[in-house]
């Protein structure tokens, strides 16, 4: 049986004089900095991550969260005995806070990674690099999204 | 599949080379939905994986959030002429593979 309007305002109605307004509850459907705080200690595990050596490149106003190029860059020699192992990249607000993982290596030369990213909101983008003393360096960007991506009803 | 992959042609001995590689794929993240309501399943690629003459020099793990058509640039040294074998692995048993010829003076 359908419920009319004039039922459920009745219910509601009811309700509201009893003091139980039916609550309901969603699973979010966004990260919360929760998640990426987990997402990150998952990757680093107790280590301090500092602030600095990173770079990350990104537009701080995107029109299309679809496709959004990203360059993360850590300032490093790149020899034997000093290297970047890898790169994470972590953000806050979309439905899952890991981005990518990159794995370099001494023969890599340059400590640099590009690609196109989706973001579903206005959020914050964090960078980590694992040096090859296994210390962690970080950056962050801000940015401002438009459009959303990823959970955008299919056309 | 297709793939691009841009690898110079030529280098000298301990040039840093940069290496591109862009693949077609729709990288569905798994949370969207379609009008009447049904989950569209993820389907992307999880990782790319580029060996050097049989060394493997780089690798990724991709997630929902890289764009559709995975593009992804990096940099190696130029040490050996030789092969650069590129393989991409994703859901639904999704494997693709491309490679690009180096000479290195």
């Amino acid at each position: 049986m359908r419920t009319t309007r004039r039922q459920f305002l009745s219910i509601a109605g009811g309700a509201t004089v009893a003091g139980t307004i039916p609550m309901v509850t969603l699973r979010p459907l966004q990260a919360t900095p929760a998640m990426l705080n987990a997402a990150i200690r998952n990757v680093v595990g107790e280590a301090q991550v500092r602030t600095g050596k990173v770079k990350l490149d990104i537009p701080p106003l995107v029109e299309n969260g679809n496709t959004v190029p990203m360059t993360v860059s850590v300032a490093s020699p790149m020899t034997a005995g000093d290297y970047v192992k890898s790169i994470h990249v972590f953000n806050e607000k979309n439905p899952q806070p890991n981005i990518g993982n990159f794995y370099l290596n001494a023969a890599s030369g340059r400590a640099q990674v590009s690609t196109r990213i989706r973001l579903a909101d206005t959020q914050k983008v964090v960078a980590i690099a694992r040096l090859s003393d296994d210390t962690f360096w970080q950056a962050t960007a801000e940015i401002v999204v438009t459009l959303a991506a990823c959970t955008e009803e299919m056309n | 599949m297709a793939a691009l992959i841009n690898v110079p042609a030529k280098a000298k001995r301990g040039d840093v080379i940069e290496i591109r590689t862009l693949t077609s794929h729709i990288m569905e993240t798994g949370f969207r939905h379609t009008a009447d309501g049904a989950l569209v399943p993820r389907d992307i690629i999880t990782s790319l994986t580029c060996r050097y003459n049989g060394t493997e020099i780089f690798r990724a793990d991709l997630f929902p959030a890289i764009a559709a058509n995975p593009y992804l640039s990096f940099f190696t040294v130029a040490k050996e002429s030789g092969k650069f074998e590129f393989e991409w692995v994703g859901d639904n048993g999704y494997s693709s593979t491309a490679s690009a010829s180096i000479t290195v003076e």
